[in-house]
């Protein structure tokens, strides 16, 4: 089976198709970091390499404001989310087989069924019934359910992926629940918690249609302001903005990634 | 064995069931009560009790007040539909031989390009939208070089087409296409393939017939997948469509920002969520329990 074209489950022609869609995947993400790096004003004739727009984007207040709002959001939301995944996932691996436990199963699902703008306008009618408006603090909240899934899932995979001998051999050794938690169950589970978490920080970062129903005048996150600029006009500086959080999203889910690896 | 506690599961469930339960169950009831409340004009809902909205989905009142048949918004459910289809079918034709590429090849090879699949999901929608801008406007890439190399003179309208829509579309949502079939794939055994080309079936017999078949429920689950949040997609036809040609997430968005009518807008967010309820729920009943009936 060494040589591809003697493999019976080669078709002539797959490669080719393969690569033509990671083309299609990645040249537009490339397209875009090259044109950031652009000097003449327009974003899309190439006029010589330059710097300037990235310049431009760490000295303007707006997109500071926007950024700390961003990462605010993002690290609390993240915090929130992974803490709560981290008891659900515990309970649903290790707990005990209760009644409820399918039905559980799908709830937390949910926020990964129901369609985005759907759950943009519910989440903006509660807000609007009940009156609350806490500035960040709304979009935090709606940030925290979205997340739970995707912190969930990682962990959940770890926890089922691992060994409970080690575990049990604690207990008996007459180490107590809580005590195994912390010095043998929590450790383990380490990389799949900081996986999870990496994950709901990102999707919470890059969110758009949620924050931008539920976000109070003020409020602005890096995706609204970008928005914000796409609907003036194409200029350098939203390539710019969006290429770094392009670099940022990349970077995060490939350490995610590499932890998550880890044995 | 440690024997595990009820009390304790429960205890370590709850804060997850109390958070998606309050801030995301209870807003969608309060939002199918919004829909059968009538709009205040400045925002919001007035609390009188009509059915108005839902009403409105397929009638509009002439200057007498009475009920004349209207197809503004069937037309708009209708395009989210057929628009949504064209991309789960697109997406389909690409994504299963790159899934079938990627299923056979050794395992180190796989999980790098399983990688290099989830990365841009991960990466913002609406970077990723913008992208196309760059490529298909007047002024954008495709033109530029259409035009510099002589072959046409004056620029191809490609943005604000529905084909632009439909591209970024399968751009966004493909690799949710490609996963589920990669894995029911990669689950494949090769032995089976073996057998069908012993038995002197060709290369497409053997796909049309063992393979193809056996990927069948993650082919279903990879059209749902693409199929759901293309229905309830914003951005793509607010960027690519220019706003103007509407589709049901945009509508959507439309009646709780611009036209203010709240409750017509949680009427059409309970509807699309409907359409979404069933394709879920034949899917679990159907080519979902032949699976192990996990769609992620």
């Amino acid at each position: 089976m060494s040589n591809k074209n003697n493999d019976i489950r080669h078709i002539p022609g797959l490669g080719v198709i393969s690569l033509l869609f990671f083309t299609y995947l990645y040249a537009p993400l490339v397209i875009l970091v090259i044109f950031s790096f652009n000097e003449t004003r327009s974003a899309t004739i190439w006029g010589g390499f330059s710097t300037e727009w990235y310049a431009k984007v760490f000295v303007n207040d707006d997109i500071q404001r926007a950024a700390i709002n961003s990462l605010l959001i993002a690290a609390i939301a993240t915090v929130f989310a992974t803490t709560i995944a981290t008891m659900a996932a515990l309970a649903m691996a290790r707990g005990s087989a209760f009644r409820g436990k399918p039905a559980a199963n799908s709830i937390l699902m949910l926020p990964l069924m129901v369609p985005e703008i759907v759950t943009a306008v519910a989440t903006l009618s509660f807000f609007s019934f009940l009156g609350l408006s806490l500035g960040l603090g709304n979009i935090i909240i709606a940030h925290t359910v979205f997340c739970i899934p995707f912190a969930y899932l990682p962990i959940r995979a770890r926890l089922q992926g691992m060994d409970t001998t080690l575990e049990q051999a604690a207990r008996d050794l007459y180490a107590d629940r809580w005590a195994t938690m912390r010095h043998i169950t929590l450790p383990l589970l380490a990389p799949g918690i900081l996986a999870g978490g990496m994950l709901a920080f990102v999707i919470s970062i890059d969110d758009f249609i949620i924050t931008l129903m539920v976000a109070e005048p003020g409020s602005t996150t890096l995706p609204l302001y970008i928005y914000g600029l796409v609907r003036i006009g194409i200029t350098p500086e939203v390539n710019a903005v969006s290429s770094i959080m392009l670099g940022i999203s990349i970077l995060f889910v490939t350490l995610s990634y590499v932890i998550g690896q880890r044995r | 064995m440690i024997r595990p506690n009820t009390f304790r599961t429960v205890l370590g469930i709850s804060p997850a069931m109390a958070t998606i339960g309050i801030f995301m169950l209870l807003p969608i009831l309060i939002m199918a009560l919004y829909s059968f409340l009538e709009p205040n004009p400045y925002g919001g809902v007035r609390w009188n009790f009509t059915v108005e909205s839902y009403v409105r989905l397929l009638f509009e009142r002439d200057l007498d007040g009475r009920l004349v048949f209207d197809t503004t918004y069937l037309g708009i459910i209708w395009r989210s539909v057929w628009i949504g289809a064209v991309a789960v079918v697109a997406s389909l034709l690409v994504g299963f031989p790159v899934a079938y590429y990627i299923a056979i090849q050794p395992t180190s090879r796989r999980n790098i390009l399983i990688l290099l699949i989830t990365i841009p999901f991960w990466t913002n929608l609406l970077i990723r939208t913008y992208c196309w801008i760059l490529i298909l406007r007047d002024t954008g890439l495709i033109n530029n070089i259409l035009i510099s190399s002589g072959v046409l003179e004056h620029p191809l309208t490609l943005l604000y087409t529905n084909g632009a829509i439909i591209l970024g579309l399968i751009y966004t949502f493909i690799p949710f296409m490609v996963l589920p079939i990669y894995a029911s794939l990669e689950k494949l055994d090769h032995r089976l393939i073996e057998a069908a080309r012993d038995l002197y079936a060709t290369r497409w017999q053997a796909m049309k017939q063992v393979i193809i078949p056996l990927a069948i429920p993650g082919i279903v689950a990879g059209s749902l997948l693409v199929f759901i949040p293309s229905l309830g997609a914003y951005i793509a036809p607010d960027l690519l469509g220019g706003g103007k040609k509407l589709m049901l997430g945009s509508l959507v968005q439309l009646q709780f920002s611009s036209s203010r009518n709240w409750p017509f807008g949680s009427a059409l967010a309970i509807f699309t969520m409907a359409i979404v309820m069933v394709a879920l729920t034949w899917y679990a009943l159907g080519p979902g329990r032949r699976s192990d009936g996990n769609l992620h």
